[in-house]
């Protein structure tokens, strides 16, 4: 969010200032993300109270082995990120860009497996609305597409999110290419990866919550 | 006293229609928002001057059940969503904010002009809706109705209150940084304006409760779009789970309307008394304490909606408790009054105009957070009336005293006094003859929403349509002289009404980057004792 | 015409009086404080007007004995009122164990009642003074909301859930019935009458009514429940298919995966729309779904009927008369 025009723009004292600043804004950005998967996350718990038996059916539909890949791509991806930032601080800008395209590859194959995923539900009927097919207990236009709705709906938009951060991350390759980045200016770095180390941490919450349903025993 | 105004400031500097609609000034943005923001409100008044006329008589027979409807339901979602969130925090916060602290702009200026545009869109996409077949959920697009009944332009309308909620989010979150970040040398928080403190707890809710509405919204339209039971019983879901995410939002939105006002209040009182807000630290205080305990308190909309009763008695406890707060703002503002120096000008009329009315808003909800006496009030007039007494006769009183109390500041120019005070008195007369029969016709039980009521209602309505007319010539007159003078207002000073506060240190209006150099601050809010000792 | 200038609503049950004591304490509550804090401000205004340009009044900082006693003060005012408000609350919602049951289901846009004993009426009720009535009532599509003004009762009616309230009427008369929930096109003409007679006259209505007389909501259950073949698993039979329905009504039950639920007129509904979603313990999922083939109103006979047969087991039930 800083003004991409020079380091320090002119509302500002000290680069300290607007260094602080962006970051207390991404953190409040953050926490209004947390508030807005907040909404899903409730009315997911509310229905998986509400039908325990369909949700564990509609989670045996997931592929736990690609989640589980795409689980470890995030946490691998959130680990290059972090390189990122530290090249930053340290000033230097052939390991930022190196990072930054790693990250960017991870990101990529994540979204590519989403993709695979997604295309194997449309296959199996498994997309709510008027195409939606279910062959297990339960009343195909109840309840079970509530599951599959969830589903789609916050790994779609967690999708979204990881769109947007890849689109970050080619922005932040375009600046360090121009060499707009030093050791005393790497903020846009910091909050991108801020940004990228929370979009994580929500599939970290979603995997377990969709793919794992009554698999623990 | 006044300081000869320098050649340039933020208005004249550049008159092209290129430079305001992409500029990043903070004070040009809350004039943009001025525009928006009365543009709306006239649409929404248009709307309820319509439906009030046809409330004259017991049938319907002006327009049509489905235009009532209609018209009900975009006059609250254009002024809730495009008048009252967006009013003082875009228009006066915007523009007085930075100033207030000693800054040059908010934190973030371009994030500031997309929100503006954001509000822009959301608001053009309801004006789409509204000529090209209109809503008629209600601005609380309770479910099933709007999921799967209602046969208007849902979906389209979720967009626009989904798009504009946005703006809502980054404005909060462009003050939230602004006031920590951005204070000038001196300007701690014990020495903030109380307006600022409002406005920080305004943005805090805003951005804590911005975010639920907006996926809330989104979840009906994907139940609209998809067919997925989110909240049709009829395929699995739950209604009354949308009653709670709506009003996790909605409640808490409701303090985003009022507390900015209650903010303006303190600057006035302090103004027109010529003295330091009574028990300063208490009302800042109670301010954080309202946006606080504001967000426990939603359920006291579902008493009769099947919630459980125990939920419903800690709902009402705390709906009882988010009161005090109000109250000791109420006790400390005229404590402000005891021994001061009260001076009769326009905002200070428009304040005391706030009390009255912020009274009796605030009183009538005790009515609701009441179980019993909330099972008979329940979605009757007297709800109506309630919250019109806080959102119009509180935040828009509230409003247009702090714009009259800015105006000189923020055009330069003088208003016309005895035409102030008289709208003023106008808006408090006709305000009272609109609502006050609708707390009766709610005692009486005559249910909100209603396009024909029995005949023996018919004269307390007749007197609120009246009332309503007054009202609306209240709201006129103000808009003619303020217009009227920018071309031929007196020219005002730099610090027209003797005033505290770094904002009225400046010229007016305002050079573009609001202070030559960075004011140091060396002295409490509201320092009336010190005379002669200005800021810096 | 005096009707016009009537500003009291008519009270007409027996919550309505304490109620309206509540109401009028409030409303006292208000006028105080309005006149007492405006008054003060107008006071002060005036007293303390600036009376020259350069007036400097004396400096007040705050005064926390002050503050404490306008944030005490009030508060136990408000937990005075709340403690009175949901004393009468729970008395309001506590439904007597002598209640009539009565069955209701909204509709856009009309309200239909099922008297037990199977007399039907659209947007007009007839009640007599001096019998408590508990209302058990769903609707077929969007959410209303039952409210009686003069009995001071209202509840919503949501669909696929049961919603009750109970009146006892105090004073005879034609009040409004209405819905306040906004429910669509013509949510203000969702309104009825509640016609409230002596028990006498009541008497001779129900014998005026008595030509056109069906069965009872009991007796049309218990068609139901052998027309439709409930009785071919539910009939306690050992192997039997299903569970058997006597003695079941408002009893726990141990479903299938280990919880516990009340057998109330919710879950006996959603057992016959979606019977695998709560599955007593110890039988197949092998009952077919009633959804679609039976309107509101039948499920609502059904659980009359067992509702009767739970008390033909030994407590007295006032609905099968």
């Amino acid at each position: 969010m800083a003004d991409s025009h020079g380091p320090l723009a002119h509302h500002f004292d000290s680069l300290e200032q607007q260094y602080e600043s962006a970051r207390l804004g991404m953190w409040t950005f953050l926490i209004t993300e947390v508030m807005m998967f907040g909404g899903l996350f409730l009315g997911y718990v509310v229905y998986r109270t509400k039908y325990p038996d369909l949700f564990v059916a509609g989670s045996h539909h997931l592929d736990i082995t690609l989640g589980a890949f795409n689980t470890v791509v995030l946490i691998v991806s959130s680990l290059t990120m972090a390189m990122a930032v530290h090249a930053a601080q340290e000033g230097r800008r052939a390991r930022i860009i190196g990072y930054l395209w790693l990250t960017l590859l991870l990101g990529g194959t994540f979204l590519g497996v989403k993709v695979v995923e997604y295309s194997h539900k449309f296959h199996d009927h498994l997309i709510p609305g008027a195409h939606f097919q279910w062959h297990g207990a339960g009343d195909p236009v109840g309840p079970i597409q509530l599951f599959f709705g969830y589903y789609f709906l916050m790994t779609g938009l967690h999708a979204v999110h990881m769109i947007i951060g890849a689109g970050l991350l080619l922005w932040l390759i375009r600046l360090a290419s121009k060499n707009r980045f030093s050791a005393e200016f790497f903020t846009p770095v910091e909050m991108v990866g801020l940004y990228w180390h929370f979009v994580d941490i929500v599939w970290i919450f979603l995997f377990p919550l969709l793919y794992l349903i009554g698999r623990h025993g | 006293m006044s300081e000869p105004a320098p050649a340039t400031n933020y208005l004249n500097w550049n008159y092209s229609i290129r430079s305001w609609l992409l500029t990043t000034d903070h004070k040009r943005i809350g004039l943009l928002y001025l525009m928006g923001v009365t543009f709306f409100f006239a649409i929404g008044g248009l709307m309820a001057s319509l439906f009030r006329m046809e409330l004259a008589t017991p049938a319907g027979n002006l327009v049509t059940a489905d235009t009532y409807n209609k018209l009900f339901t975009l006059h609250g979602v254009v002024m809730i969503f495009f008048f009252l969130v967006p009013s003082v925090p875009g228009v006066l916060g915007n523009f007085v904010l930075p100033i207030m602290i000693g800054a040059k702009d908010v934190a973030f200026p371009r994030l500031n002009l997309a929100s503006w545009y954001v509000y822009i869109i959301g608001g053009c996409i309801t004006l789409y809706v509204a000529v090209t077949g209109g809503l008629d959920t209600g601005w609380t697009f309770y479910t099933p109705y709007s999921s799967t009944y209602a046969n208007t332009k849902v979906i389209t309308a979720a967009l626009g209150v989904f798009i504009t909620g946005f703006s809502s989010i980054l404005t909060g979150l462009n003050f939230i940084v602004t006031t920590h970040k951005l204070r000038a040398p001196g300007m701690t928080w014990m020495r903030l304006p109380l307006f600022v403190w409002a406005i920080y707890a305004t943005s805090l809710i805003m951005v804590l409760a911005t975010p639920v509405l907006a996926i809330t919204i989104a979840l009906i339209a994907i139940e609209r779009a998809t067919g997925i039971g989110i909240f049709d019983p009829a395929i699995g879901g739950d209604p009354v789970l949308f009653q709670h995410m709506f009003w996790f939002y909605s409640h808490p939105a409701v303090y985003i309307m009022i507390l900015p006002s209650m903010g303006v209040m303190s600057e006035l009182i302090a103004c027109f008394c010529r003295r330091r807000i009574f028990g300063y630290s208490f009302v800042a205080a109670s301010s954080l304490a309202i946006a606080i305990i504001g967000f426990f308190v939603w359920g006291h909309h579902l008493f009769v909606s099947t919630q459980s009763p125990y939920a419903g008695m800690v709902f009402s406890f705390l709906s009882f408790l988010v009161a005090i707060p109000s109250a000791v703002k109420a006790f400390n503002w005229t404590a402000t009054m005891y021994k001061s120096s009260v001076s009769w000008q326009t905002p200070m009329v428009y304040a005391m105009g706030f009390m009255g009315l912020f009274l009796i808003g605030g009183l009538t909800g005790l009515f609701l957070a009441n179980l019993a006496v909330d099972i008979h009030l329940h979605d009757t007039y007297f709800v109506v009336a309630h919250f019109h007494y806080i959102m119009v006769g509180g935040a828009l009183m509230g409003y247009l005293g702090g714009l009259h109390y800015w105006w000189p500041k923020i055009t330069g120019k003088l208003y016309p006094e005895w035409w102030g005070k008289f709208s003023a008195l106008t808006v408090f007369i006709g305000f009272n003859l609109t609502f006050m029969p609708q707390f009766v016709l709610g005692f009486m039980g005559m249910p909100r929403r209603y396009y024909s009521y029995p005949v023996e209602w018919q004269a307390l309505n007749v007197l609120s349509s009246a009332g309503a007319t007054i009202l609306g010539v209240g709201y006129l007159i103000p808009m003619i002289y303020l217009i009227w003078s920018l071309k031929n207002g007196k020219p005002a000073p730099a610090n027209p009404w003797g005033a505290k506060g770094l904002e009225w240190t400046t010229p007016s209006p305002p050079p573009m980057h609001n202070f030559e150099q960075t004011p140091i601050v060396t002295e409490e809010a509201y320092a009336y004792g010190n005379e002669g000792h200005g800021h810096g | 015409m005096n009707k016009l200038f009537n500003f009291f609503p008519e009270s007409a049950s027996t919550v309505a009086g304490p109620l309206d004591s509540l109401i009028w304490f409030l409303i006292g509550l208000t006028i105080f404080f309005t006149l007492g804090i405006g008054l003060t401000c107008i006071y002060f205004a005036v007293r303390y007007r600036r009376r020259h340009v350069d007036e400097q009044p004396v400096q007040i900082e705050g005064n926390l004995k002050l503050e404490m006693l306008w944030t005490i003060i009030p508060l136990i005012i408000a937990l005075g009122t709340f403690y009175w408000g949901t004393r009468m609350f729970l008395g309001m919602i506590t439904r007597p164990p002598d209640a009539v049951p009565i069955y209701v289901v909204g509709k856009q846009w009309m309200w239909k009642i099922q008297h037990p004993d199977g007399r039907r009426e659209i947007n007009q009720f007839h009640i007599p003074i001096g019998t408590k009535f508990q209302l058990i009532m769903t609707s077929e599509d969007v959410i209303h909301s039952f409210y009686i003004p003069a009995f001071r009762v209202k509840m919503d009616v949501v669909p696929g859930r049961y919603s009750t309230i109970w009146f006892e009427a105090t004073k005879e008369g034609v009040y409004h019935l209405f819905c306040t929930q906004y429910c669509g096109t013509s949510h203000s003409a969702m309104v009825g009458k509640v016609i409230v007679m002596s028990p006498a006259a009541y008497e001779e209505w129900l014998a005026g009514q008595s030509v056109g007389r069906k069965e009872t909501m009991v007796e049309a259950g218990t068609r139901l429940f052998t027309e439709r073949a409930c009785v071919t698993c539910h009939d306690g039979r050992t192997g039997a298919q299903g569970p058997l329905m006597r003695g079941v009504f408002g009893k726990p039950v141990e479903l299938s995966n280990g919880q516990v639920v009340v057998a109330d007129e919710s879950y006996v509904r959603e057992s016959i729309l979606k019977p695998q979603a709560k599955l007593v313990k110890g039988f197949q999922p092998v009952m077919p779904t009633f959804a679609g083939q039976l309107n509101e109103e039948q499920i609502l006979q059904l659980i009359a009927y067992i509702r009767s047969i739970q008390s033909a087991e030994g407590t007295t039930g006032g609905q099968t008369k």
